[in-house]
């Protein structure tokens, strides 16, 4: 029995720093590793991945990953949990039990949480009265209903806690929430009542603050981001948990990085709505609650957290087909770059008109000057002294044809357009289908998650 | 006194489908009645005029001395529908930075 246990953050994203998770079970004592796979974008990818070829569907960085740090979690009793099974935990836990056999680690126990993923039960469960409506805009799913590409889920620590109560020493769950990778360990080593809901809520934030990796311990640090020391070695976020309450978040020593109030606190407000009500599905917990005071060198203690009864809904995360988008860019150098790029603008969109195309939206923005505040953007003094502007122009429309046509009318622009123009490399722009996404509520009792627990012999 | 947010906050921001969420947190506890006085949903409505096409609502965390907005209908459609070089708002947080208030009150910066 401990009475202190160290959850390390491994991976924020899928395409996230691949040194991390070995930094966090070589560089400190560590006791479970927590690794967040699953944006909502990425659900619909693996589907797609899985539709081609059944086998995967899993965050295929996984199994690289794990052969590089299975000798080493084995050896100190190091537990994971990850959600980077994607639409196929099963097929992802074999592909690890395929690893643990080859290093010849015997023993390890693999469990898997499945069963969020509904897209081939979707029609019963619409005829059970799953209204699944967008609980964003209340629209029924009748409207989306032939398009879907995924549908999946947000389970909760439950089915973590029971792969853990059944001894599994890697668990790998499909769409699980982010938060509970980090407190269903909480829960399993500690006992939490699961209506303790301050309790459940001090995890949740926990779980919040880890969810994204480097994003709590120095990245993207926008307080102060010079004083943030060796960003190049970032130690990622991990959360100290006691058996009396107490949460400290902190990071291991001799790596970069910085875990203070201030880091901590930007987290804590990233993506989140009204702080009051933050719903998972054990626990509804009240961000407004919580205090953080500094604890020494990269070491935040949180208390106060307020948690309240859950709800009897889970959310569900669907995706679907809603049309195509193009992107295209080029390069135009001084002088007067503005003012050229802006001629290459109104030249291609007479070319559009003159085709006959027609999109639901074309959008253009011009990198260096106001791509990201817009109309906010301060103008420089000398616009026309400006060294260079990129001419960004994207469409969307539902017919492919017509966003295709629209890649091929970029390129022309260098030969047949304004002066000193670069930066077209990678060829036309092709369509790339946009996957929308609608959110929705289920009732608990209408699903059940799966877990199921094997050894490796 | 005229303030410009960057010289008494930080802030981070993120998406939720087609509406950005705003953290703007003071960099000192005397600096949080004044953001809660003066950066009103309406202040950063204006703000945001030619970005945010919808409401702006605010959400108050005074332990965290912080501010949360969510800013509806700025996203392009958000996620893999936009078409913005920004699409998921990560940038929506300098562009509150850039905000000026105007304050009856004296602070030191």
């Amino acid at each position: 029995m401990k009475d202190t246990i160290r959850v390390a953050s491994g991976q924020g994203f899928w395409g996230d720093l691949l040194t991390a998770p070995v930094d966090q079970v070589t560089k400190g004592p560590v006791d479970y590793l927590m690794m967040d796979y699953l944006a909502e974008v990425t659900m619909s990818i693996l589907q797609k991945q899985k539709l081609k070829d059944p086998t995967l569907g899993y965050a295929r960085d996984l199994v690289p990953l794990m052969e590089t740090i299975l000798p080493v979690i084995a050896s100190k009793k190091i537990r994971v949990v990850t959600n980077g099974g994607g639409v196929n935990p099963t097929g992802c836990a074999e592909a690890i039990i395929r690893i643990a056999k080859k290093l010849g680690i015997r023993g390890l126990r693999v469990g898997v949480v499945h069963g969020d993923d509904i897209l081939t039960g979707l029609d019963g469960l619409l005829a059970r009265g799953a209204g699944l409506k967008n609980m964003e805009s209340g629209a029924s799913l009748d409207s989306i209903r032939e398009r879907i590409v995924s549908a999946n889920i947000y389970f909760g620590a439950r089915p973590i806690v029971e792969a853990l109560e059944q001894g599994a020493d890697i668990v790998i769950t499909g769409r699980t929430t982010d938060t509970a990778l980090t407190y269903a360990p909480m829960i399993h080593e500690f006992g939490w009542s699961w209506s303790d809901w301050d309790r459940l809520a001090l995890g949740v934030v926990a779980g919040h603050i880890l969810e994204c990796g480097g994003q709590a311990s120095g990245g993207n640090f926008s307080a102060d981001w010079r004083s943030v020391p060796d960003l190049a070695h970032i130690g990622f976020p991990i959360a100290e948990a006691s058996r009396d309450g107490g949460m400290v978040i902190t990071k291991h020593d001799g790596t970069g990085g910085l875990v203070s109030v201030q880091t901590v606190t930007e987290q804590l407000l990233y993506e989140i709505g009204d702080p009051a009500e933050y719903i998972t599905p054990e626990c509804v917990a009240d961000f407004t609650s919580i205090r953080l005071s500094p604890e020494g060198k990269d070491r935040v203690r949180i208390s106060g957290v307020k948690g309240r009864p859950n709800t009897d809904f889970y959310k569900v995360s669907m995706a679907y087909a809603d049309g195509f988008t193009a992107i295209g860019s080029l390069t135009y150098s001084w002088p007067d770059a503005r003012e050229k790029a802006m001629k290459a603008d109104e030249i291609l969109r007479t070319r559009l008109a003159d085709l006959g195309l027609s999109f639901d939206e074309i959008r253009t923005e011009f990198v260096g000057l106001n791509s990201c505040h817009g109309p906010l953007a301060a103008v420089p003094a000398d616009i026309n002294d400006v060294n260079e502007v990129v001419l960004r122009i994207g469409v969307r429309g539902r017919d492919v044809k017509q966003v295709q046509r629209f890649g091929m009318e970029i390129a022309p622009l260098i030969l047949t357009g304004p002066p000193a123009v670069t930066g077209f490399a990678g060829g036309r722009p092709r369509p790339s289908e946009v996957i929308a996404y609608w959110p929705a509520l289920i009732p608990k009792d209408l699903v059940s998650p799966v877990v199921s627990v094997t050894e490796v012999s | 006194m005229k303030v410009r947010l960057v010289d008494i906050c930080h802030a981070r921001s993120g998406d939720k489908g087609d509406t950005g969420n705003v953290g703007l947190i003071a960099r000192k506890p005397e600096y949080y009645p004044v953001i809660l006085k003066y950066v009103t949903p309406e202040a950063v409505k204006k703000h945001f005029e030619g970005i945010c096409f919808g409401p702006v609502k605010r959400y108050e965390l005074p332990n965290l001395m912080a501010l949360n907005f969510l800013l509806h209908k700025t996203l392009g459609g958000g996620g893999t529908v936009s078409l913005k070089n920004d699409a998921q708002g990560k940038t929506l947080s300098s562009a509150m930075l850039r905000m000026t208030i105007d304050i009856a009150e004296t602070i030191t910066i």
